[in-house]
């Protein structure tokens, strides 16, 4: 996902020449082509987050389109104040792009994790947040945010990550993304944890229990009215994320169904209130928290029991 | 032009006192500390056009010390920025100006400050922004030497030297005072313009009091070597008035109506 970015970044950059990269100290190549061919638009920032979004926000003022990317949760617990006062409070479309979000870099241990920064985030007032599930949500969120005049935080994966859309992707910022119908629950996937939803769906089906897939990449707009529908039309809505059950995907679910007693029940599926002490990988750490695809299966079998 | 600078800077430094009182407003001292260094950009040689304020092109001035803005407010009013008026109805319900800046509140307010440590990086952003589009334009920032115990403010410091940011100046207002203590006793401030200089700046160290001297300092053309400009000004918190100079209690008190009697009298204002 990672180098896609880059690739589409570059792309856009050569096209608009107020897209402007800032790198905190990370993706060693990866930006080569972007400064090749954009001489005078990419900064290495160094190791200093707060000052790199703060920088963003000058250049934002200056009329330019300023892109900030490093890892995750340096760029987002690091620099939280200057991304709320700097950005949410003058409102500045400046785009973050965090990755390695999630559990991406579980192998790196809990300084590496980002399992809180989208539910921080979705706070701050006229901030959009998204995490895409693919490649092609990421090309979705990319050019929302480059025409948009809010500031945009994008969560995305480290490299490898499957395309699960078959086709380009037009839809509204905030718009749920159906990727298959069934007739029982409804699984609901925020970022990279998607390829897992849809091999869940796959295993529940073998148990009898039909489910339709959908992405939810957007916390920020989040679009109301559909969910109405998602919630009528199923007996279980399940959320599921690399983050935390309180503040993201499910977080905002439970928000949305405060007011609306008589709609069908949300199992949140998420990271607990704990940090990930354990020696693993991306993959080790999903079944850990009962995240791959064996553990949302089981998890939801064992909600419609109860 | 530095009689008119002394009278136009005690003028001010009245209507701030006038501004705190009516308004109930705190940071009365920061604001007073710094007030000839604001005199001296906008009312000096080379100051800037308040017929231009929202030119693209413009030189930038921030007030990174937020708290400081009742002096900021004055001061772009005398200068025409926006009607004195304003100033009569600061930090009123609804008014255009609170007791910090808040994002576009008034021409000639670039940027909503008040946490501190960001006026800096943003600063760099908005001259490598205009760098970026071939303007000339100049970038200040003024700071509190408070603010100086900010990470990202050292963050930035390294920052600006690196991208050769010569077209940015920093302004220490170092009244040695922050809001609970001595500033170099809270933190290790001192070797202040020695740190500056270390970061890669053309730093240097002026009385900010002497208006004429920081007028000069503000006309100088930009670094020949590319360096940007760090100036640490020696202040003293609540310049100007007798019984507020060094009293640190000022740094939250109110001024009574009998103070800002006797404020205007040492200040030849009543």
């Amino acid at each position: 996902m990672r180098n896609y970015f880059a690739k589409r970044i570059t792309d856009w950059a050569q096209k608009d020449e107020k897209i402007v990269l800032l790198s905190g100290d990370i993706g060693n190549r990866l930006f080569d082509k972007f400064k090749e061919s954009c001489p005078g638009r990419f900064y290495n920032c160094g190791v200093a987050e707060a000052n790199m979004v703060g920088v963003a926000a000058g250049l934002a003022i200056q009329g330019f389109r300023p892109v900030c990317y490093t890892i995750a949760p340096f760029l987002t617990y690091r620099a939280m104040e200057q991304i709320r006062v700097d950005l949410g409070y003058h409102h500045l479309p400046v785009i973050l792009v965090g990755t390695g979000g999630g559990l991406s870099y579980a192998s790196l241990g809990g300084t590496h994790h980002s399992c809180e920064e989208l539910g921080m985030l979705r706070l701050i007032p006229g901030m959009n947040v998204a995490a895409p599930g693919d490649a092609r949500e990421l090309e979705m969120i990319l050019s929302h945010s480059l025409h948009s005049s809010s500031p945009t935080y994008i969560r995305i994966g480290k490299k490898g990550e499957p395309v699960i859309h078959p086709t380009p992707l037009k839809a509204s910022p905030g718009q749920p993304l159906c990727l298959s119908t069934g007739k029982d629950v409804a699984l609901v996937a925020c970022g990279t944890i998607l390829p897992e939803v849809v091999l869940a769906a796959e295993h529940l089906k073998r148990d009898g229990i039909t489910a339709s897939v959908f992405s939810q990449p957007y916390l920020k707009p989040f679009a109301d009215q559909e969910w109405n529908k998602i919630f009528q039309e199923h007996r279980l809505v399940v959320s599921v994320e690399e983050h935390s059950r309180l503040g993201g995907l499910g977080g905002a679910l439970a928000e949305w169904k405060s007011n609306k007693p008589k709609s069908s029940p949300l199992l949140r599926l998420g990271t607990p209130d704990e940090f990930l002490h354990r020696t693993t990988d991306q993959e080790g750490a999903r079944k850990y928290f009962h995240l791959d695809a064996e553990g949302i299966g089981k998890s939801v079998k064992d909600f419609l029991r109860s | 032009m530095s009689t008119d600078l002394l009278a136009t800077a005690r003028e001010l430094r009245y209507r701030i006192i006038q501004m705190s009182h009516a308004a109930e407003a705190p940071h009365l001292a920061s604001a007073l500390s710094c007030v000839d260094l604001l005199t001296a950009y906008f009312f000096g040689k080379n100051s800037p056009d308040p017929a231009k304020a929202k030119d693209p092109g413009r030189d930038r001035f921030i007030l990174s010390k937020g708290h400081a803005a009742i002096g900021l407010y004055a001061t772009l009013a005398k200068r025409g920025y926006f009607p004195l008026g304003w100033l009569e109805r600061f930090a009123q319900e609804g008014a255009e100006l609170a007791e910090q800046p808040a994002p576009g509140c008034a021409p000639g307010v670039e940027l909503a400050t008040g946490s501190l440590g960001h006026g800096l990086p943003v600063g760099i952003g908005l001259a490598l922004g205009a760098r970026l589009q071939k303007k000339s334009a100049k970038v200040v920032v003024l700071m509190s030497d408070g603010e100086c115990q900010e990470g990202s403010v050292w963050e930035a410091a390294m920052f600006a030297p690196a991208q050769r940011l010569s077209h940015l100046t920093v302004w220490v207002d170092y009244n040695k005072w922050q809001a609970t203590g001595r500033s170099p006793e809270v933190m290790a401030m001192d070797p202040l313009v020695d740190k500056w200089k270390a970061f890669g700046w053309r730093a240097r160290e002026i009385d900010g009091h002497d208006i004429q001297a920081v007028a000069q300092a503000m006309s100088e053309s930009p670094d020949p070597e590319g360096r940007p400009t760090a100036w640490v000004a020696h202040t003293v918190k609540g310049k100007g008035v007798s019984f507020m100079e060094n009293d640190n209690n000022w740094h939250y008190r109110i001024p009574t109506v009998e103070e800002v009697a006797k404020a205007g009298k040492e200040l030849g204002q009543a």
